[in-house]
């Protein structure tokens, strides 16, 4: 026991591995927000009339709203005016080679394995780098482009698509939709933007990977997804920050539509950094993710592995309006020291034989708290609509918590709604069965909740799951008490 | 090969294990049997290590070193294996990856190079087919859903594997019929070899028509209170514990 305890002490003292800062020419306003913060964002992004009428108009609304306190967190106040709201490495519009960027921008990319350089890259998979709320680099837009897939940071899809921006956004999250959605609306800088053409699949894992860097900046991007009918894409997110004694704001909104027959499977291994053992510093994670599934025969799958910020308040949901549409979300939350989740999804039956999936896997560690939120929701005219949810926590050692909430609201009698939760702690006797086999507790814990998650981290591609069990093994191992 | 003098261990503040004194050398087979509660596995249990089991005194030595600075797994490492009397279940942990992990870190603490996934895989049929265990069980996870023979089954096999100096086989007998005892005991008797050695602790005589002891020792109440060739299972078979619990004066 004292050895277990020594070890989980070694263990979760463990250093983040991406804490890294990077000195980097950065570009910033004053903190704070106002109107004049608004309108300096959208010039110096050279914004349409409409965006800027779309931010202030979210940023109106966002005056009258109160910070949600629903959810199992406990989060300190935030002074929203001193936070910066717009922080970029100093460019000169976007690049034109590699030359031009900044060397140390590259090093830092190439430090979180992220290389940029195309001819490196690994194969079949194409990356937007988002840094400080601005994207530097896009690989593979020429090979996309000739399939007529747009893969661009948001700022280029406004300047050349102004169409499809104005069409699409805020469909799925409303200006209006939530305190935080309405937040990222008036400020957000930068994020990714795709478009997959009818009858298009495209060839290669799109991916977009995010690092905040500057100093008390918030991160407010917005990734903005469309698939046209009968389309197919597989798109990844991966997230990292330096270790900072205060916490850093990032706000983000995603959106997704599917139109008729179009499939969007959208995977997330979040490692923002997660605060010192003490609970000191960490990124709140405050993030609105939306699917529509508007199309018939549409589908939307969410899939994440959450091990990183101090707290995450997060819901990953789908609007199943198309009839015969599927959604799934499947998600590997981890918490450890003194983190805190809220986290789930909501799922809402609109259209008829619409069927989801839930499959939630809780682990908690440390003195973290780890809640599964979700919403099962049949509309009246949803006919013969499924929902199958299953919820499992798993706990390490008897100072954590895990939480289930699950609400079903069924407003349709021909659905079928299942719901499965179990709350296991981790054996100490799986432990001892492994070590008798020569297994060292370190690595038996890693192989025990390995095996608990494999399920989700199943469904990731392939060198997402290997980075999400690497992950799952780094932030646990030894968290036995 | 292991020698315990006077060992004294207890379990939840209770004193199980009271002056056990017991050598076991290579090539030889030894059976402890007793009546319920006579501290059986517990013995087996402070032999592999496991932190519910308090040792309070006396000496274990294996392989010429001290038991107690060595953590279960480096135990493991060293040659030492416990058939567990109720083998976990680890949902989601492929045998094949919770296998060639735990034989690749037995390779690694001897300085060995690590088996690569073709070479394990060689391994496994071979080893499977030693111990007649049915190949589907090998896909699925550990013990996840396994029957109670198929679990016994499954603890030979991994003994197969990982060739163990000294085997402790805890109540392996119990659960199976016996179709599966026969399999069991063959691979069990297929695997001695001079130079490794067997600990059976049963409760029944019965497995020891099937793996043939050279020692028999009876422990009642935490102690070892006799000591005798196999015939001693056959009395105790036709006596009863009771004839111990007598002969012990109650």
């Amino acid at each position: 026991m004292e050895d277990q305890n020594k070890l989980l002490h070694e263990v979760t003292q463990r250093d983040y591995r991406f804490g890294f800062v990077s000195d980097i020419e950065t570009d910033t306003i004053v903190k704070g927000l106002n109107e004049e913060v608004i309108r300096i964002i959208s010039a110096k992004k050279d914004e349409p009339e409409f965006m800027l009428e779309f931010r202030l108009k979210a940023y109106r609304r966002w005056l009258t709203m109160k910070m949600p306190e629903w959810a199992q967190l406990k989060i300190p106040e935030i002074d929203y005016q001193d936070i910066i709201f717009y922080a970029a490495p100093t460019q000169q519009a976007k690049y034109e080679s590699l030359n031009e960027v900044d060397p140390e921008l590259l090093r830092t990319f190439e430090k979180l394995g992220i290389p940029l350089e195309e001819q490196k890259m690994l194969s079949g998979v194409a990356v937007d780098a988002v840094i400080d709320s601005v994207s530097v680099k896009t690989t593979f837009k020429e090979t996309l482009a000739e399939r007529g897939i747009i893969f661009c940071s948001f700022s280029e899809a406004v300047k050349h698509h102004p169409d499809l921006i104005q069409k699409y956004l805020g469909m799925a999250v409303p200006y209006n939709d939530n305190y935080f959605a309405a937040l990222n609306s008036a400020v957000f800088s930068d994020g990714s933007f795709v478009y997959i053409p009818k009858g298009t699949r495209c060839p290669m894992e799109l991916s977009t990977y995010f690092r905040i860097n500057a100093q008390n900046t918030g991160q407010f991007e917005r990734t903005l997804i469309i698939a046209d009918d009968d389309s197919y894409v597989s798109y990844l997110e991966g997230c990292t920050a330096p270790m900072r004694d205060e916490n850093q704001l990032h706000a983000a909104v995603v959106e997704i539509i599917a139109l008729d027959r179009a499939e969007v499977k959208y995977s997330t291994v979040q490692n923002w950094y997660p605060g010192d053992k003490n609970g000191l510093g960490g990124i709140f994670n405050f993030v609105t993710k939306r699917g529509i599934c508007k199309g018939i025969s549409s589908k939307i799958l969410w899939n994440q592995v959450e091990t990183g910020s101090a707290i995450t308040w997060k819901y990953p949901s789908c609007v199943l309006m198309g009839d015969n549409s599927i959604a799934e979300f499947n998600s590997v939350a981890l918490t450890n020291n003194f983190q805190q989740a809220d986290t789930g999804t909501k799922m809402i039956h609109i259209g008829k034989n619409t069927k989801s999936t839930i499959v939630s896997k809780g682990i908690s560690a440390g003195h973290s708290s780890n809640s599964y939120r979700g919403l099962v929701r049949v509309a009246p005219k949803a006919e013969n609509a499924r929902n199958y949810s299953q919820c499992d926590s798993l706990l390490l050692g008897d100072t954590c918590g895990a939480h289930t909430f699950p609400y079903i609201e069924v407003g349709n009698s021909s659905s079928i709604i299942e719901h499965e939760a179990t709350t296991s702690k981790i054996g100490e006797d799986q432990i001892f069965y492994c070590n008798q086999r020569g297994i060292s507790t370190e690595d038996a814990i890693g192989m025990i909740v390995n095996g608990y998650a494999r399920e989700v981290i199943n469904k990731l591609p392939m060198e997402f799951a290997v980075e999400a069990q690497k992950l799952l093994q780094i932030s646990l191992e030894g968290s036995v008490g | 090969m292991l020698v315990i003098k006077d060992l004294y261990a207890k379990v939840e503040g209770k004193d199980i294990l009271k002056g056990i004194n017991l050598t076991v050398n290579a090539g030889e087979v030894h059976a402890i049997m007793g009546p319920n509660g006579s501290g059986k596995s517990t013995l087996a249990n402070v032999l592999a290590g496991h932190s519910n089991f308090e040792v309070t005194h006396g000496t274990i030595t294996f392989n010429g070193k001290n038991i107690f600075d060595m953590s279960p797994d480096v135990r493991a490492k060293e040659g030492l294996f416990l058939s567990f009397q109720y083998p976990v279940e680890i949902p989601g942990v492929s045998m094949v990856n919770f296998l060639k992990t735990a034989v690749n870190e037995h390779r690694k603490y001897r300085n060995e190079k690590e088996l690569s996934a073709g070479d394990f895989l060689k391994l496994m049929r071979e080893k499977k087919a030693m111990v007649q265990i049915d190949s589907q069980l090998t896909n699925r996870s550990v013990n996840e859903g396994f029957s109670g023979g198929e679990k016994k089954k499954n603890e030979i096999f991994q003994m197969a594997m990982l060739e163990p100096k000294l085997a402790i086989l805890d109540e392996t007998d119990s659960g199976l019929d016996i179709d599966a005892l026969r399999i069991v005991s063959n691979g069990v008797n297929m695997l001695k070899t001079p130079y490794n050695a067997t600990i059976l602790v049963t409760h029944y005589q019965r497995l020891l028509d099937y793996i043939v002891p050279d020692f028999v020792h009876v422990l009642y109440e935490g102690r070892i209170v006799k000591s005798a060739g196999k015939e001693l299972a056959f009395e105790l078979e036709e006596k009863g514990y009771d004839w111990i619990k007598k002969e012990q004066g109650e």
